[in-house]
């Protein structure tokens, strides 16, 4: 796992001519767009719609009821609080682990950047067992933290755990490619030009990658506040107290209320496509900054 | 970037400062979230003693699931990664109305929860389901290419392990797309052009020209479409039918044994996966460095 | 300049955090009492009822020991278990099964191994039994334990290895084979054998069987809890499907116990002891009738809701398998009969 293995969330949309497009000939165009409007049609839209539809399908005072409900409430507390911690904890992190791995030559740098994306490769089911591992009542640490009184599994420290294990690359792994593309030249320039670290750091070196932070922590965002496998394993499933959204939409839909799930899941639908609206209209808006500053 | 040097130091001079905060900062993170967990997974597998890994390893019931993960997820990977060409294909290279409202929803499995996915899927692919009441009638025998294993498609989706596809292609197709995009966005038109020019036809061109320096890209998209698909567990719990031996993921198998208190058979299971998927990924980059070497870093 | 912006955007982000977790941390220490019920899948309505009903009557008879509220947990009764062994401090446990709460005393030594002898009735303030639930009309004719293995029969169970009523399904149909086939060991295998080969669809838990039977219509019939069932003809309505009553089923006794070890480091003894005995009050029973489990006291329920139960002959696993901690080992442990005799068809 090494250089470049990322998911790059930025398409650069530069304007293309039409002249471009030269080669098939139009019968086969037609096939091939409706050949990837059908898959994504079957695979990725109909699963959306269906969110929407499920959710309206008892009418908006079930729909306002599902949502301002205590628990759901509860539920949306605890997503957000967990989101508010984890994310900010992996940009720090993922900026600093960039600024190391793309501004510095050193040994066991292919290694380093292989471990920070480990997590991605790990199911999330085992993200979550090995902080039971660790930090259950059986686990390692267990008697003692029983000793001292403290929760970490089945409250929120474990949650949170949980949550930054499976987020961990996500910020890394859009700065680090972005980094090393633009070299350390502007920053060597400031600095030789008398610039406090720190002032290199917040107006040269973050102004330039920017936008790859901003979708690294979009990204990063989305997959906290959606993560259901390992926190399943950690949360303990209280209602009103560890359950967080993905769980509660999974305890609603088990006690048939199909509607009142989906109006939630709703919720996280509505994220995800502000996500993508935020994205678009930012690639739209800049796109051409954007390109500029990630061509390798 | 500076060129390794062949004088045996631990790093090249800079006269950028924060190199230790920066990776202080990464390795201790690093150790704490990711490393002594999973080290403590391997500990709690160890633990075991040699004859009960062996006994958890090689019960049938672990390998079907390790199959069922394994082979639904290379599947799942070779299904995006063709329509993801074609896809990232009709993206770059053809303009089309909505061709933007596309563009963006190829990312919605990124920003989608896994649970929310599932449960729409199932609901989609059920039997009684929107697509499900369509494909009941289609029955037909179904082999998968290079895995061996045959399906008797007996017109349902939801809940065979075709169902564990369904989910997986989901949660894969945005890796390939975003991997492959950009190197096509790149491509320059005037090879092409040569190609052309010079009396190839626009299959050769598209298999001589086209597609060798996208391969990489390619392969990495599949790699990473793989890795995220063998572990996926949200999204398939709900639409797999979790029969074991048939349609029980392996990640399913691991919850199960934690909930019949055996910690260290979880652990085993846990720690197969992640050495098998670590191999192929390991296996995966060493062809795509090949490939890298022999057409170029595109 | 972008300096500022950005500083002040880290300084905020900072300031933040610090305030959730301080915040997060305030809201876990409030002072008022909490209970932690960690209870099975299908008990979801009945405890919704049974916690504000208690609350209710508490809170007036002691203003000074309010309780503030009753905090849930549902989920696949082995899955419970190993997360109240795992350390969540659940005051009481109500499992589908006295082998899960077994596993929480040997395990966690939260509580003392002859727990089940604390309370009445083995512990089991109400009692259930399996019933087929079927599609309307019964399309496909099945009366009893021997119709299951008809060719073409798909049936919806849960998994025994981790979900407490799929274990009683088990059982009730090995019960069924012992007196069918005389105890001849050969053929009661043969015919669990062919009742699992049966199963198209194997959920983790006693609810996502019921929605995979109900909601996704896969299946003929569903081995279900007679609450279960019941809670199936509500919310579906009693056009969709019946109800069929086996010749001889399984006594299911549900059973609740105190988990010492946490209701002492978290001072709530007494309330919890009180919410347990709760249920075997006459006001606990009618709440119990009424959400279609079979009380210990029938008198003490609506006669209406006492109607509703089938008579049927039923079978205690003291009877036919000697305890829970036979059973368990032979049937469910790894390599049990189970194991042994699952081998579904491709």
């Amino acid at each position: 796992m090494s250089d470049a293995i990322l998911p790059s969330a930025v398409t650069a949309t530069p304007a293309r001519s039409p002249s471009r497009a030269r080669g098939e000939s139009p019968a086969v165009q037609v096939v091939l767009i409706a050949v990837s409007l059908a898959f994504l049609l079957l695979f990725l839209l109909l699963p959306l719609v269906t969110v929407f539809i499920e959710a309206a399908a008892k009418g908006w005072e079930a729909y306002r009821a599902a949502i301002t409900e205590p628990d759901a409430l509860a539920a949306i507390r605890l997503t957000l609080l967990v989101a508010a911690i984890a994310v900010p904890f992996n940009i720090v992190v993922g900026i600093a682990a960039a600024w190391a791995v793309a501004k510095f030559e050193f040994r066991g740098k292919n290694l380093l950047i292989s471990l920070i994306d480990l997590p991605f490769s790990v199911s999330p089911v085992i993200s979550g067992l090995v902080f039971v591992l660790l930090f259950g009542a059986q686990g390692y640490f267990g008697p003692w933290l029983q000793a001292n009184d403290l929760k970490i599994v089945f409250a929120l420290p474990g949650l949170i755990l949980a949550t930054v294990f499976v987020t961990f690359p996500f910020v890394a792994r859009e700065l680090i490619p972005h980094m090393q593309s633009l070299g350390s030249s502007d920053d060597e320039a400031a600095l030789t030009l008398g610039a406090s670290p720190w002032r290199v750091f917040f107006c040269v070196t973050l102004p330039n990658v920017k936008w790859s932070l901003f979708y690294g922590v979009l990204l990063c965002n989305a997959r906290a506040m959606g993560e259901f496998g390992a926190v399943a394993v950690v949360s303990g499933k209280i209602r009103g107290l560890t359950n967080t959204m993905p769980l509660h939409i999974e305890i609603l839909y088990n006690e048939y209320m199909g509607a009142a799930a989906f109006a939630v899941a709703s919720l996280l639908a509505g994220l995800a496509l502000v996500t993508l609206v935020l994205k678009t209209l930012l690639e739209w808006r800049y796109g051409d900054a954007i390109a500029a500053s990630r061509r390798h | 970037m500076t060129a390794a040097t062949t004088t045996f130091r631990w790093r090249e001079p800079s006269i950028l400062p924060g190199f230790g905060l920066a990776l202080g900062i990464t390795v201790t993170a690093l150790s704490l979230i990711v490393l002594i967990p999973l080290a403590a997974l391997f500990l709690k597998a160890a633990s075991a003693g040699p004859a009960d890994i062996w006994a958890v390893a090689t019960s049938p019931r672990t390998l079907a699931a390790l199959k069922l993960s394994f082979s639904a997820a290379l599947f799942a990977a070779l299904v995006n990664a063709v329509f993801g060409l074609i896809l990232a294909w009709v993206l770059v290279r053809y303009d089309f109305p909505g061709r933007r409202l596309i563009d963006a929803a190829v990312d919605l499995p990124f920003a989608l929860p896994t649970a929310v996915a599932g449960i729409s899927l199932a609901a989609i692919y059920a039997p009684n389901g929107w697509v499900g009441s369509l494909l009941a009638p289609l029955a037909f025998k179904l082999t998968i290419p290079f895995t061996g294993l045959s399906f008797g498609f007996d017109g349902k989706v939801a809940y065979t392990p075709l169902g564990v596809m369904v989910a997986l292609i989901f949660i894969g197709l945005p890796f390939v797309v975003r991997t492959v995009q950009p190197v096509l966005e790149e491509l320059q038109s005037d090879v092409e052009e040569a190609a052309a020019l010079l009396g190839a036809s626009r299959a050769r061109t598209i298999f001589r020209v086209i597609l060798p320096p996208v391969l990489p890209a390619l392969m990495t998209g599949f790699v990473l479409a793989f890795a995220r698909a063998v572990g996926e567990y949200g999204s398939v719990i709900f639409i797999a039918g979790n029969v074991p031996m048939v349609s029980e993921i392996a990640p399913l198998l691991i919850v199960i044994r934690l909930e019949q208190f055996d910690y260290a058979g979880a652990a085993v299971v846990a720690t197969m996966m992640l050495l098998i998927s670590f191999t192929l990924i390991l296996a995966g980059n060493l062809i795509q460095a090949r490939a890298r070497r022999r057409f170029g870093d595109v | 300049m972008t300096r500022p912006v950005y500083s002040r955007l880290l300084r905020a982000g900072l300031v933040l955090g610090a305030f959730t977790l301080c915040f997060g941390v305030v809201a876990g220490a409030r002072a008022q009492t909490e209970l932690l019920n960690v209870s099975y899948d299908p008990t979801r309505e009945l405890y919704r009822e049974i916690n504000a009903a208690f609350i209710a009557e508490w809170n007036a008879k002691h203003p000074d020991k309010k309780i503030a509220t009753i905090r849930q947990s549902h989920g696949g009764s082995g899955a419970q278990a190993r997360t109240v062994i795992d350390g969540l401090n659940a005051d009481v446990v109500t499992l589908a099964l006295a082998g899960d709460i077994d596993a929480v005393a040997e395990r966690s030594k939260k509580l003392p191994l002859d727990w089940q002898k604390r309370l009445p009735h083995n512990s089991s303030p109400y009692t259930s039994t399996i019933v087929f639930l079927v599609r309307k009309g019964n399309p496909k004719a099945i009366k009893d334990w021997g119709d299951l293995v008809k060719p073409g029969v798909q049936i919806i169970t849960p998994n025994p290895k981790t979900s407490g009523g799929a274990r009683w399904n088990y059982l009730a149909a090995w019960a069924y084979a012992e007196k069918a086939f005389n105890k001849d060991e050969g053929k009661v295998r043969d015919y669990i054998a062919k009742l699992l080969a049966n199963v198209p669809v194997l959920d983790t838990g006693a609810r996502g069987a019921t929605t995979t039977f109900t909601q996704r219509g896969i299946g003929d019939v569903f081995l279900s809890w007679e609450n279960e069932a019941f809670l199936a003809l509500k919310e579906f309505g009693a056009d969709k499907f019946d109800i069929v009553v086996p010749s001889l089923s399984i006594l299911a006794e549900p059973p609740v116990a105190l988990v010492d070890g946490n209701v002492d480091a978290k001072k709530t003894r007494e309330q919890a002891q009180a919410y347990l005995e709760f249920l075997y009050t006459p006001k606990g029973q009618a709440i119990i009738a009424k959400n279609f489990y079979r009380p210990r006291n029938p008198e003490a329920a609506d006669a209406k809701d006492i109607a509703n139960f089938p008579k049927v002959e039923l079978v205690t696993i003291d009877d036919v398998f000697g305890s829970w901690k036979k059973a368990q080992p032979t049937h469910f442990g790894d390599g049990g009969t189970f194991d042994q005799l699952y081998k579904p068809a491709r």
